[in-house]
Parts: C-alpha cells; structure tokens; sequence
C-alpha cells in the first residue's frame, strides 16, 4: 500500500519532471502564438459572440449583455418579408451564374492560352487579363459608371450601329448581365493560373503519341488537355460550392442602385442597409446569421466533395 | 514535340491569336479609355467624343487633383496603412504558421489550436457584430480599425504553414541538437528559406491594404480619415466632387468626368507600378497552396 502510494509519488513527479523539460524546450512556440489568439479573439470569436445580438432587440446603449430578448422573432419577422425571399434568391440567382461563367470562361481561356506557341503574345495577353484581378471594385466601378452611361463609350459606339442608347446600371433587365460579365472582366483571367498550372504538368508523351497517331491540334485538346485538367476542374467546381451565397458583395455595392433592387440587392448589401445605414442592428444581424450558417455548412460539404473527388486537403 | 506544321495547324494558329488578342483588347480598352479621358478638355469629355485617344490634351485634370489638398491625405493614410497593416499581416502570419507547421507529437496542443483558426476561417459572426465589435472597442476613425480587425490573414497562414512543412526536419533537428531554440530555428532557418513566400505575402497584403474601401467607408465617419479607396469611392461612386476640394471656376474648362477619370489614375499609379513585381510572384504563390489535389 504505501509502496504503492510511493510509486505513484515518483511517477507523478516524474511527469512534472517531463513537463517541465517538455516547456522549457517548447515555451517558444506557445508564446508565438499569443498575439495571434488575442487577433482572432477580439476580432473573430468576440464577434461570434455577438451574433447573439439576432436574437435580441439590440440597443447600443446596453450592449451585447443587456439588451433584450427576443427569441427567434427577428427571423420570423425575416421569413413572412417578401424583400428578404427577394434578396436570397438574387444572391443565390448571381452567385451560381458567376461561377458557371467564370469556371467556362477560364477553363476555355486556359486551353486558348495553352495553344499559343509565340511565348512573348502568350506572355503579353497573361498580363493584361491578369492585372484587373488588382484593381479595385472602386476603380472598376468607377470606369464602368462612366463607360455605361447613356453618355458613355458604349452607348456611343452602339448609337453609331443604330442602337437606341440603354440604361444598363438603371435596367432590371441589364443588371444581372452587367454582374455578371464585369465580374468576368476581373477575375477570368486570374482563374486561369491554376488551370494553366495543371496544363503544365501534362505529360507531353501523351501529345506525342497523340500527333503519331494522327490526332490534329483540336482533338488533342479534346482528348488530351481536357482530361488531363479534369481533375482540378472538379476540384474548383466542388470548392466554389462553398460560395453558392456568396454573390460579390463589394462589386455589388459599387454598381447597384435603387433602381435594381428588384434583381441586384443580395444578402449582403441587404444586411448593410438594414444594419449600417437604418440602424436596424438585431434584424440585420440575423439576416447575417442566417448566411453565415448556411455558408458554414456549404464550404464543409465543398470541402468534403473535394476531399472525395479529388483528393484536396487544406493542410 | 513532333508538331505537324499543315495548313490546318496555321489555321488553328492565326484562329488561337485573333481570339485571344480579342479577349486581351477586351480587357484592355476600359483602362485605354480612362486614360484618355483623364487627358481631355471639357467639351470632348462632355460631349462623350473621347474613345481611345485624348481629344484636347490638357493635364488640367490632374494639376487640379493635386493642387488642392485632399487627395494627398486620404493617400497617407493608405500609405501608413499599408505599411503598418502590411507589417502586422506578416509578423502575425509568421507566429501563427510556424507553431502550426510542427506536428501534434513534437507541440501539444498544435491540434487544438488549429480548429480555433479553422473555426475563425469556416464561420463568421457577419457584418453588424463585426462592426458592433470594432465600436465597442472604441476604434472607430482610428487607423488601428482598419490594420487590427484583418491583421491576421487566416488563408496566409495556412499556405505559410504548408510551405513552412516542406522545409527538411534534418535541418532543425542538428540545430536544436546544438542547442537552437525554436526562436534560433525560424529565424535563422526558416524564414530564410521562405523569402520567396514571404514576399509574395507581403506584395499580396501590400495590395490588400490598398485596395481595401469598405471598412474605410463604415469604420470612418470624417471625410478626412478615409484611405484613398474610400476617398476615390465617394468621388466615383458617390459622385461627389465636393471631398476633392477643387476650385469651381476652374471647372469652367474641366469636366466632372475627366476629374473623376484622373482622380482613378492616381489612386490606381501605385498598383500598376508593382504590377510586374506582383506578376513575377504571383504565380507562385499561387502553387504555394493552391494546386495539391
């Protein structure tokens, strides 16, 4: 017994003992990580917390403990407002038509790209498709007011073909389509790196015994590329699941105007108003809830897919 | 690569270059056309006649941004914010990704706290406890706001991380046996061997920063604290000349419209002057985490 209690004694000391080694080596690598726990907590889990303001009437003089509750009357509020159905089918609406486009347009891209055998034309078209990845929606923004006006490029060079001038930032049935393409302008050329990347790791015996076998340059596009980047094409398909709310907040909120909430107000530029210009915090912040959850459980099944389909993994 | 070179081949060639040299006009023309327009006189610009070349060249458009005073403070405090920002961004990116890139055996707990970033990463609380947070912290109109709330890039962490684990284990292991400690290691041989990452990071945050408008635009309520996004916003956007100061009667031979056009100019100058260093990097880090599937 008291052998046994002895035992114990030394064991546990001996574990204090490895501790203490095990800290006196390692303390550095928990003292990194001390600064970025204090920026993920007051910036991210604090944050979190405070999404308990949906649930309550928030009022900014009592903060996040003292406001009261109100139960689950902010979303049922959400649920019976026709604006709300509006602005969720619209984020959901833009946001799958961004990504089919996107995906067909840079997949294409990539290939064309692929076939130019002049280095310098392929390099100067990389670099000129790439660079409004860098610019700004307000700088984008700003040339697209212009150019689209009724007094803009467009509309000029259209009225030279006889086309009566068009509203399209003003027009229900023109703004999807601006969306649309313009976010096509900014980003196809970007997202075309990582298919040219693939395109690069191709085994070029399987174009050579391709040409042997009398397959011209189109066939082997077709039988060849395309296959070959199958793989991470299904890979950003499943990915960009994760985005399926997710219409372009920034780009939206640059381009739209009263005039097109019917067809361009999404969640995101909804919880703004309500929240940030209205003051109408707790029903904002719901709608925001509600899209950060429905987001959270779409990215874990888009990384589940990929994980599935194509072997990816963050880390 | 045996390529036949028939005439079909030289078909598809000259079809391959019409389309792409297409799609890289396509791209192009706006930023030509802004450009002109930022160089017109008043009665081209107002009238739409300008295309691709400026009609009526005057620098007017700019002499007159830059001779009031505005648009030189809403540039320094993106200046100082992209410096201190970008400064943050990478300090913290660094303390979070190295801890991280060691296994669970060699630091305990390393499992743990990657959940609590990959939470941070999955799910958000949203825009208005975002905000509420920020204000509750008494940042706003402070330039802390706008390099605090984004000071630690979660995505960068995680590509820093995987980069930093495909650095040999030998390496450290013979440096801690001659008795480094973990500071030694990643100063002496980690960050080394990542100086092509890292400044791919900070070219990539540098961008971020400027670039960025829309915590300007609610974390700011003084016109005089906005960084030169949100400044740019209110005159483009907004259209509101009124921020830039500019002499009205001087506007009897400018144009709101080349103003405007010049004033996207110069807040854009800086992005496109780093552009070339951006696109030699670029690419890289793009396979830093991008393609493993």
């Amino acid at each position: 017994m008291a052998l046994a209690e002895q035992g114990t004694r030394v064991a546990q000391g001996a574990r204090r003992r490895n501790w203490r080694v095990y800290f006196a080596r390692t303390w550095p690598l928990y003292a990194m990580l001390v600064l970025p726990l204090i920026q993920l907590a007051l910036f991210h889990y604090y944050p979190m917390y405070g999404v308990i303001v949906a649930f309550q009437n928030f009022n900014p003089g009592l903060g996040f403990t003292r406001s009261p509750w109100v139960g689950l009357n902010n979303f049922r509020y959400l649920l019976t407002n026709p604006d709300f159905k509006n602005v969720l089918w619209n984020s959901f609406f833009i946001a799958i038509a961004k990504l089919i486009t996107l995906q067909v347009i840079s997949v294409s891209l990539a290939l064309l790209l692929n076939e130019a055998r002049s280095m310098l034309f392929k390099r100067t078209v990389q670099t000129v498709v790439y660079l409004p990845h860098f610019l700004s929606w307000i700088v984008l923004g700003g040339i697209l007011i212009d150019l689209l006006s009724t007094n803009g490029l467009l509309n000029r060079s259209l009225g030279i073909l006889g086309v009566p001038p068009i509203l399209f930032l003003g027009s229900n049935t023109w703004f999807r389509p601006v969306i649309i393409t313009t976010n096509l302008w900014k980003e196809a050329g970007w997202a075309t790196i990582i298919y040219l990347a693939a395109l690069t790791s191709i085994d070029p015996g399987l174009h050579e015994a391709a040409a042997i076998d009398g397959a011209n340059r189109w066939q082997r596009i077709r039988h060849v590329n395309i296959p070959g980047i199958s793989s991470v094409i299904i890979l950003i398909a499943c990915l960009n699941l994760g985005s399926v709310l997710q219409a372009g907040f920034e780009q939206i909120l640059t381009l739209y105007n009263p005039v097109v909430y019917r067809t361009g107000d999404i969640l995101d530029t909804y919880v703004y108003r309500a929240g940030l210009i209205s003051a109408r915090y707790s029903l904002a912040a719901a709608v925001g809830l509600f899209q950060s959850a429905i987001g959270f459980v779409l990215i874990v099944i888009a990384y589940r897919l990929a994980a599935r389909f194509a072997g990816y993994r963050i880390f | 690569m045996v390529i036949a070179r028939n005439w079909s081949s030289r078909l598809f060639d000259i079809a391959i270059y019409l389309v792409l040299g297409f799609i890289g006009l396509l791209c192009l023309l706006p930023l030509i056309h802004l450009v002109a327009v930022s160089l017109s006189n008043r009665s081209a610009s107002v009238g739409g006649f300008v295309a691709l070349w400026p009609i009526g060249l005057t620098w007017g458009n700019y002499e007159e941004i830059l001779a009031a005073g505005p648009v030189y403070r809403a540039l320094l405090v993106t200046v100082e914010r992209v410096v201190l920002g970008t400064t943050l961004n990478m300090v913290l990116t660094v303390l979070a990704a190295y801890p991280l890139s060691k296994t669970a055996q060699e630091f305990r707990g390393r499992n743990w706290f990657m959940w609590i970033l990959l939470v941070a990463l999955l799910f958000n609380g949203g825009l208005i406890p975002w905000f509420l947070t920020i204000r509750s912290l008494g940042l706003l109109n402070s330039l802390w706001a706008l390099v605090l709330h984004d000071a630690l890039p979660i995505w960068n962490v995680i590509l820093l991380m995987n980069f930093f684990r495909e650095v040999p284990r030998e390496l450290e292991e013979a440096a801690i046996i001659d008795g480094a400690s973990y500071w030694d290691t990643l100063f002496h041989i980690y960050l080394p061997l990542s100086v092509p990452a890292l400044a791919t990071l900070t070219l990539f945050a540098a961008v971020n920063h400027w670039n960025s408008w829309f915590d300007g635009m609610v974390l700011m309520t003084k016109n005089e604290n906005y960084p030169i996004m949100t400044f740019l916003r209110t005159v483009v956007i907004d259209l509101n000349l009124q921020i830039l100061s500019v002499n009205p009667q001087d506007l009897y031979n400018l144009s709101d419209r080349s103003i405007r056009a010049a004033n996207i100019i110069v807040a854009t100058l800086p992005i496109l002057l780093v552009y070339p260093f951006l696109q030699r990097y670029f690419i890289h880090g793009i396979r830093l985490g991008a393609v493993k599937g």
